[in-house]
């Protein structure tokens, strides 16, 4: 029979001996633990939902831009090189473990026509599905989102935002519509959901997706630089959505070749060539490892020397990962005090109790030591009922603290994330409270005098 | 060789500027299976030396042998664990722990005893020392449920579970009526015998 069972086991008979006192001890501790693990884990699951919802609105996105490109001293500006290659995005999907989604992007900018109606969207972007969820937009208000499959056929199809939607259909539903982009005719296949300005008041809601083979090959025609396509829509001289199909009042040197004859001999390609590339890093921690993923990978597949310039720019959203980071830094530091202020007010109400309990059985004690007990042994007997009450109400607790969150999350809808660092420290903790709270009374019932103790009544 | 020895023993308690000798030069010797009885006024100093004869408190001077062994040297550590392997005490008022059975009782010390018992073997001792006092039939009662007679006696069963070479009781009556009494100083002589 060893000496820690036998503690154990005169301990376990004491509080059998009073099990209301022990049952009102524990409740302090019970409530401590489980305000920790409910506070931990609705305020885990709240934080992960900012965080989540922040997000969304592009923090972990990473843009990946062309160089520039200069002539004679003169530089174009940020994108004006065609440096970047779908393959380039395939790649940074395939080698990059930091990077959660990446979408190529083709850009165009002209206008839609529906009907009787036109419209120039801020954005028409030649993508491929997983823009949406890179800018984590993959609820549709209707519709669907068009496939791989489009991607590889350059199929005619796009889908709208809301803002194009209501300006080129006034309340009409848009799916199966026919619109045309620049002389070519798109069927709309989906609705995006509304997503509002973007921090710089852009509309994001003014935007036309389609497969990036699409916009590419067959809007934005040839493989004019984004640099010189808006040069392009701006040098001209009326707005007619036609003007591909009368000449243009710029003179054109060489007989314009018919479609048969275009056909026949298509212009040698070097490669193909897309806009930018948007990217979305695992979360808003990984954003450096990412960057530096990508830097590594794009600099190697451009044959790029050591030393030599990059032929490309990235662009983090700075502004808003430092808001994520501060908000979940704010949130952590918000439930760390919560839960220490409820540990120690269970921990007081411990020493309180134990207190108590100790003046109340003086007498007990006394007869304890006239017997032989020595006074480390008293002080062992009281430690080890205080470090009992504290772990039975630590496991009550994490129970009571779990059915709250399970509560709160069935009833009230509140995101939950169970935390089992916070279980494995709600149990640490209220061990560890026992022994730090219990300690006093325990030290203090140890150095009774045993006659005076006998004595007391 | 005598079981205790006592030699000048002087105790002094100080209740602030105030020096109260109770004990005087106390000088005793008792012998093996002697029964002592000792006697005097109220407040003449009997509780006083017995504490320092059980080893509950220690003496302002003066030496005190106990089986050999010199107690009066002893720190509080080492007087609890001469109480504990050596000493029987029964108390005035039992002094037993409530809402705990009678069993439980008389096992206690034995949880702070050196020599590892088993469960199985302190509870067999308990119960024989129980039914030697004759009260065989109430051993799962908690004190509340008996009578005083029964109750010191539960405290005697209890004095005498870690065997002890001596058995002190202070005033072990004074709580009984007189028959009760006469059946307690009874069986303290017939434990004396055996």
């Amino acid at each position: 029979m060893s000496k820690v069972y036998r503690t154990l086991r005169m301990a376990l008979h004491a509080l059998r001996r009073n099990v209301m006192r022990a049952i009102l001890t524990t409740l302090g501790i019970i409530i401590g633990i489980a305000a920790v693990i409910a506070m931990m884990e609705i305020g885990s699951g709240s934080s992960a939902a900012i965080q989540g919802t922040i997000a969304s609105m592009g923090a972990n996105n990473l843009l990946i831009m062309p160089g520039t490109a200069a002539s004679g001293g003169i530089s174009f500006g940020a994108g004006s090189s065609m440096t970047l290659t779908p393959q380039d995005c395939e790649a940074l999907l395939r080698e990059c473990p930091a990077l959660r989604a990446a979408a190529p992007i083709v850009r165009a900018r002209t206008q839609v026509v529906y009907g009787n109606r036109n419209w120039v969207p801020m954005y028409i972007y030649g993508t491929t599905p997983e823009l949406l969820a890179v800018r984590d937009w993959t609820e549709l208000a209707a519709g669907e989102v068009f496939t791989e499959r489009d991607v590889r056929n350059g199929s005619k199809v796009c889908l709208l935002g809301q803002t194009v939607a209501r300006n080129l259909f006034a309340g009409e539903s848009p799916l199966g519509k026919e619109l045309r982009i620049k002389n070519v005719a798109f069927t709309v296949i989906g609705l995006l959901s509304g997503k509002g300005a973007n921090m710089m008041g852009m509309d994001q809601d003014d935007i036309v997706l389609a497969p990036w083979t699409t916009i590419k090959y067959r809007v934005s025609g040839s493989s004019a630089t984004t640099a010189n396509q808006s040069a392009n829509s701006a040098g001209a001289s009326q707005v007619n959505s036609l003007n591909q199909l009368y000449p243009s009042s710029a003179t054109s040197l060489y007989p314009i070749p018919s479609a048969t004859q275009a056909a026949d001999t298509p212009l040698p390609v070097r490669f193909t060539n897309v806009d930018q590339i948007y990217a979305a890093a695992q979360s808003s921690e990984e954003i450096p490892v990412a960057m530096a993923q990508l830097t590594a990978l794009l600099r190697e597949r451009h044959h790029l020397r050591e030393g030599e310039p990059e032929d490309f720019s990235i662009r983090d959203m700075t502004e808003m990962t430092k808001a994520v980071t501060s908000i979940a830094d704010l949130m952590t530091k918000l439930l760390l005090v919560v839960a220490l202020i409820s540990l120690v007010v269970g921990g007081v109400g411990i020493m309180n109790i134990m207190l108590v309990s100790v003046t109340e059985r003086t007498h007990e004690i006394g007869l304890r030591m006239a017997v032989g007990a020595r006074s480390r042994d008293i002080l062992r007997q009281f430690l080890f009922e205080a470090v009992i009450l504290c772990l039975a109400g630590g496991i009550l607790g994490i129970l009571l603290g779990e059915l709250c969150s399970f509560l709160v999350t069935k009833f009230l809808h509140w995101p939950t994330l169970t935390s089992v660092t916070a279980i494995i420290s709600a149990v640490v903790v209220s061990a560890s409270v026992g022994i730090v709270f219990g300690f006093y009374p325990a030290w203090k019932a140890s150095r009774l005098d045993p006659i005076e103790a006998l004595r007391y009544e | 060789m005598h079981l205790i020895e006592l030699q000048d023993i002087f105790k002094t308690y100080h209740l602030g500027e105030l020096d109260v000798p109770v004990l005087k030069g106390i000088t005793l010797n008792v012998a093996q299976g002697e029964l002592v009885a000792l006697m005097g006024a109220s407040g003449s100093g009997k509780s006083t030396l017995m504490n320092i004869l059980g080893c509950l408190d220690h003496a302002s001077s003066g030496k005190y042998w106990l089986d050999g062994e010199e107690v009066s040297r002893l720190s509080p550590d080492g007087r609890a664990l001469v109480r504990n392997r050596k000493i029987g005490f029964v108390f005035q008022g039992f002094n037993l722990l409530p809402r705990t059975s009678a069993l439980d009782n008389v096992v206690m010390p034995l949880n702070y005893a050196h020599e590892n018992l088993t469960e199985r073997a302190s509870r067999q001792r308990a119960t024989e020392l129980l039914e030697r006092v004759g009260l065989g039939d109430r051993m799962h009662h908690e004190p509340s449920q008996l009578s005083g007679g029964q109750q010191q006696r539960v405290a005697i069963a209890r004095a005498l579970v870690n065997r002890p070479r001596l058995l002190f009781a202070d005033e072990p009556t004074g709580n009984l009526d007189s028959k009760t009494s006469k059946e307690i100083l009874e069986m303290f002589q017939r434990l004396n015998r055996e």
